[in-house]
């Protein structure tokens, strides 16, 4: 890279890994999402035992 | 309408003197600041002047923004305003008038007392009085918006100084650009008539969209 | 046969229609950054005056572009959520706002890593520079505004006035700041058009500005579907979705 092998491949680095960065955001946003939903789904399957069996 | 509620708010303020003195000593304090940081050394002073003062000025606006509408919010009276027949744009730019009245005025006028601090030649200091007096109305009016925005909020305060200050950066940049062009000796009117432009611009639009943030804020 | 354009206005429907788009435009991104750096570092030739620290316009010029064009899109979907008052607009303009931000930070960090081997220094007052980091404060400032306010209907229509607010700033600051920069220490080096560029690295970069489009496109669809589950959550098709495991 001529010599600018630092700042060339320190701006591309840098950039994939705020993409990834974003992405890697993303999921595990929805990942705490989904516990959250099959959280409240389990505690709805309770509830709806408890009423059929008392 | 609009001498009402500016004599309202004048009135407001004028019971708590505290309010209008604090900022203006939070713009004194700032200014004398930069000599103690910066050194005594003159014409590395009077070069900074301008933007100092400049920055000072915005700073000191922005902290009163704070109590613009949240007195009238906690007591309910912004509510009534919101239902009153009067067009809440006439009201919020009263409100901004009001403001400026309180905190802008004071700094213009002590600008020129500050100016000879850091040494600055008399026809400076005219220049940096009227671009200040040119923009002060204009901090007030766009931080009506900011203002409007975080209403109720907390950590508001910060918040505001975000939403507002790069909006503020135009007249920053021409307020303390015409004081530097005119110790260049260079002309300096183009940079007052743009921050007149800007108090034009700012006058129209702000209070409209102040009085629409207002109305977000309380819904 | 009349097309029913607000059928995808509604969240459910969007979100199953984002949900086939996403994989395609990640596809296309991906095919377009692998020929865009293929072309970048192999096909175009070495600058005569800068070496090869030119290569860093791949990235950087795509990112400054996406930055901006990203912001007046917030805008637009923030206003058409404050006037119409529809719901998806505005979590569309949420959903941009932090892409916007990343492209932003991405073309100030390779300006400076590019100006550092260039201008000698790792930041320089220069016009375009300066106005894309008051772009960033601006992006900062519409995230912070609708992280502080609870009810999402008020953050919404909050973050859509200082959007239009701050898109009506941006060509005032631009050229303030344009003005500042020449009137200073006058013009300093600063890339004012950038270097006659060999058609080569032209089509390079462009491929690459293609890519940067598919990329924001797909991750912005992604973050919009995540959204509209948040914001949704009470709904009954998404407890429904849960349940089918389709989610």
């Amino acid at each position: 890279m001529g010599g600018y092998g630092l700042y060339v491949w320190g701006s591309y680095v840098v950039t994939f890994m705020c993409i990834a960065g974003e992405i890697l955001l993303i999921s595990n946003r929805r990942r705490t999402l989904e516990k959250q939903y099959s959280h409240i789904e389990d505690l709805d399957n309770n509830e709806t035992k408890n009423e059929t069996t008392s | 309408m609009f001498m009402w509620i500016i004599k309202r708010d004048l009135l407001l303020a004028m019971r708590r003197q505290s309010d209008v003195l604090t900022t203006l000593f939070f713009f004194i304090i700032v200014v004398s600041l930069f000599p103690l940081s910066v050194g005594p050394e003159m014409n590395m002073l009077r070069t900074m002047a301008p933007g100092v003062v400049w920055v000072a000025a915005l700073l000191a606006s922005m902290l009163s923004l704070g109590r613009m509408f949240s007195n009238d919010y906690v007591d309910g009276t912004l509510e009534q305003m919101l239902l009153s027949p009067q067009s809440l744009s006439l009201l919020v730019l009263g409100k901004a008038f009001a403001h400026w009245l309180v905190t802008g005025v004071p700094l213009v006028l002590m600008a020129p007392v500050l100016g000879i601090q850091y040494d600055l030649p008399t026809d400076a200091l005219l220049v940096l009085t009227a671009a200040l007096l040119l923009g002060t109305p204009v901090l007030s009016l766009i931080g009506a918006i900011g203002a409007a925005l975080t209403l109720g909020l907390r950590g508001g305060g910060v918040l505001v100084s975000l939403l507002v200050l790069p909006l503020y950066i135009p007249v920053l940049i021409f307020g303390a650009g015409a004081v530097e062009a005119n110790m260049a000796g260079v002309a300096f009117d183009a940079h007052l008539s743009l921050i007149g432009a800007f108090l034009l611009v700012s006058i129209v639009f702000a209070p409209w969209a102040a009085a629409s943030s207002l109305r977000v804020s309380l819904e | 046969m009349a097309i029913n354009w607000f059928k995808y206005s509604s969240p459910a429907s969007f979100y199953l229609l984002a949900g086939k788009m996403v994989p395609v435009f990640v596809f296309i991104s991906v095919m377009l950054l692998i020929v865009g750096l293929y072309v970048g570092f192999f096909v175009a030739p070495t600058d005569f005056q800068q070496g090869e620290a030119y290569r860093i316009i791949f990235i950087h010029v795509p990112a400054a572009w996406m930055s901006m064009f990203l912001y007046v899109v917030m805008a637009f979907w923030a206003g058409i959520g404050l006037a119409f008052n529809t719901r998806l607009s505005s979590m569309f303009a949420t959903a941009i706002a932090p892409t916007g931000a990343m492209f932003t930070f991405i073309a100030l960090w390779t300006g400076a890593l590019w100006g550092k081997p260039m201008w000698g220094t790792w930041w320089v007052w220069d016009a375009r520079l300066t106005s894309e980091l008051i772009l960033f404060f601006l992006y900062i400032g519409f995230m912070s505004l609708q992280a502080a306010i609870d009810d999402p209907r008020r953050a919404d229509k909050a973050g859509a006035i200082i959007a239009l607010v701050g898109v009506i700033n941006i060509p005032i600051i631009y050229f303030s700041v344009q003005w500042w920069n020449t009137l200073h220490q006058g013009a300093s080096v600063s890339l004012n058009q950038a270097p006659a560029m060999a058609t080569t690295m032209l089509t390079g970069m462009l491929i690459m500005v293609l890519a940067s489009w598919m990329y924001s496109i797909a991750v912005i669809l992604k973050r919009a579907r995540v959204i509209i589950l948040e914001r949704e959550s009470h709904t009954a098709w998404v407890a429904e979705l849960h349940k089918k495991g389709a989610i």
